[in-house]
């Protein structure tokens, strides 16, 4: 293994850990704010949203916007799951099982 | 309509005791079945309870890390990368899009130095995720905080805070660090034996989801299912339609994943300043 890749592990294993590792530091021991634990309790929604709908709603390289196929429309049907079921092994199987049958109709 | 409708009925809780490796099984189909988990009154905070608590909930995320883990080491294979290399990338990094894109920059011949700035912008969003998990670990010493934090990706936060919140679950930082390590050695492994048998995978490129094939879509759908967890009224709808809208926007715009704590940053503080606005005198459940 050359040196090069292990400095090149290392240095990119420091850069994802430290923004890891801070905020649990900093935030974990002390009161905060009402205003900053609104804003933390917004946060999880918020990004889970900005995680999916681009990666359901655009690809390739630049990124271009493409609604009409699989990936999203399958995202109704198992977003609507979710909410009535409220089970994630459900909505894990049933998001799957859509996906599978939208390929047989798309393709 | 619960799982267990479709998975069978319930039965065979008593069966626990032929070895440890059967319990982690059973309580792995336990889950699947039964989601919310009941709560387990006896030998609560067992060792081995908790481990295996920990373990069994990351089923989706194992599966969903399996076919990203091996696409990512077919094109680290073809980037160069021994599967040891790929193996070590995986446990000293452990971040997804961030080493696809390092693999890719390695494939093309670039520094050192670029590929780690690159790396840096991409992770930064785990900021916002750890600032969020902060709230649920209180007390603990510096030196577990430093052991989660190296388990912090996006599924794992996005699984272990919808576990934090559920108040029927006895969900605790050590459940929470179990549920970490098991999804980290999933990806290290899946990626590792993607490493030896890279070429006879048929591989996506980790980004785009193959046309009709389940497993691909096995995150995705665990995503729906916690965004719809994080749902805890009007505002929260609002935030995330606004945040998931900004986030598209966004990611047509600029290159690069940016658009992620652009659009959540935004999308959050506007829904403090609403709640500010509309909901004065309104108490949270948190002060009580």
């Amino acid at each position: 293994m050359k040196t090069d890749y292990l400095l090149l592990v290392l240095g990119m294993g420091i850069v994802t850990y430290l923004p890891r590792w801070v905020p649990l530091i900093f935030l974990s021991r002390r009161r905060l704010p009402e205003w900053l634990r609104q804003w933390l309790d917004f946060i999880p929604a918020a990004v889970l949203s900005a995680l999916i709908l681009p990666a359901l709603a655009t690809t390739g390289e630049p990124r271009h916007l493409t609604v009409f196929q699989p990936a999203l429309l399958v995202s109704i049907p198992t977003l609507i799951f979710a909410w009535k079921t409220r089970s994630l092994a459900g909505t894990v199987i049933i998001g799957m099982a859509l996906f599978w049958v939208a390929g047989r109709f798309f393709s | 309509m619960r799982v267990g409708f479709l998975l069978g009925g319930s039965g065979g809780r008593d069966r626990t005791d032929i070895t440890n490796i059967f319990q982690l099984f059973h309580t792995v189909i336990h889950e699947i079945r039964k989601d919310p988990l009941p709560k387990i009154k006896r030998n609560m905070n067992h060792r081995w309870t908790v481990l295996k608590e920990g373990m069994a909930a990351a089923w989706p995320i194992c599966l969903g890390y399996a076919p990203i883990g091996l696409a990512f080491a077919v094109l680290a294979h073809n980037a160069g990368l021994t599967p040891w290399e790929i193996g070590l990338m995986s446990l000293f990094v452990y971040a997804g899009s961030a080493q696809f894109i390092a693999v890719s920059m390695i494939g093309s011949g670039s520094a050192v130095i670029p590929i780690i700035l690159t790396t840096f912008t991409v992770n930064l969003r785990h900021l916002l995720m750890s600032s969020s998990l902060a709230v649920y670990l209180q007390r603990l010493g510096v030196g577990r905080l430093s052991l989660y934090a190296y388990g912090v990706t996006d599924e794992s936060f996005a699984l272990n805070m919808a576990r934090f919140q559920d108040k029927d679950r006895d969900w605790d930082w050590r459940r929470a660090l179990a549920l970490n390590q098991t999804a980290n050695l999933a990806w290290i492994v899946s990626t590792i034996i993607g490493g030896y048998g890279g070429q006879f995978i048929p591989a996506g490129d980790g980004d785009t989801l193959r046309q009709g094939v389940p497993i691909d879509y096995a995150l995705p759908a665990m995503f729906i299912c916690l965004l719809v967890f994080q749902i805890r009224g009007g505002l929260y709808v609002l935030v995330a339609i606004l945040s998931g809208l900004l986030a598209v926007a966004f990611s047509l715009l600029f290159p690069g994943n940016a658009y992620i704590v652009m659009a959540s940053v935004t999308a959050a503080t506007l829904g403090v300043i609403l709640r500010k606005g509309c909901g004065k005198g309104r108490k949270r459940p948190e002060e009580s």
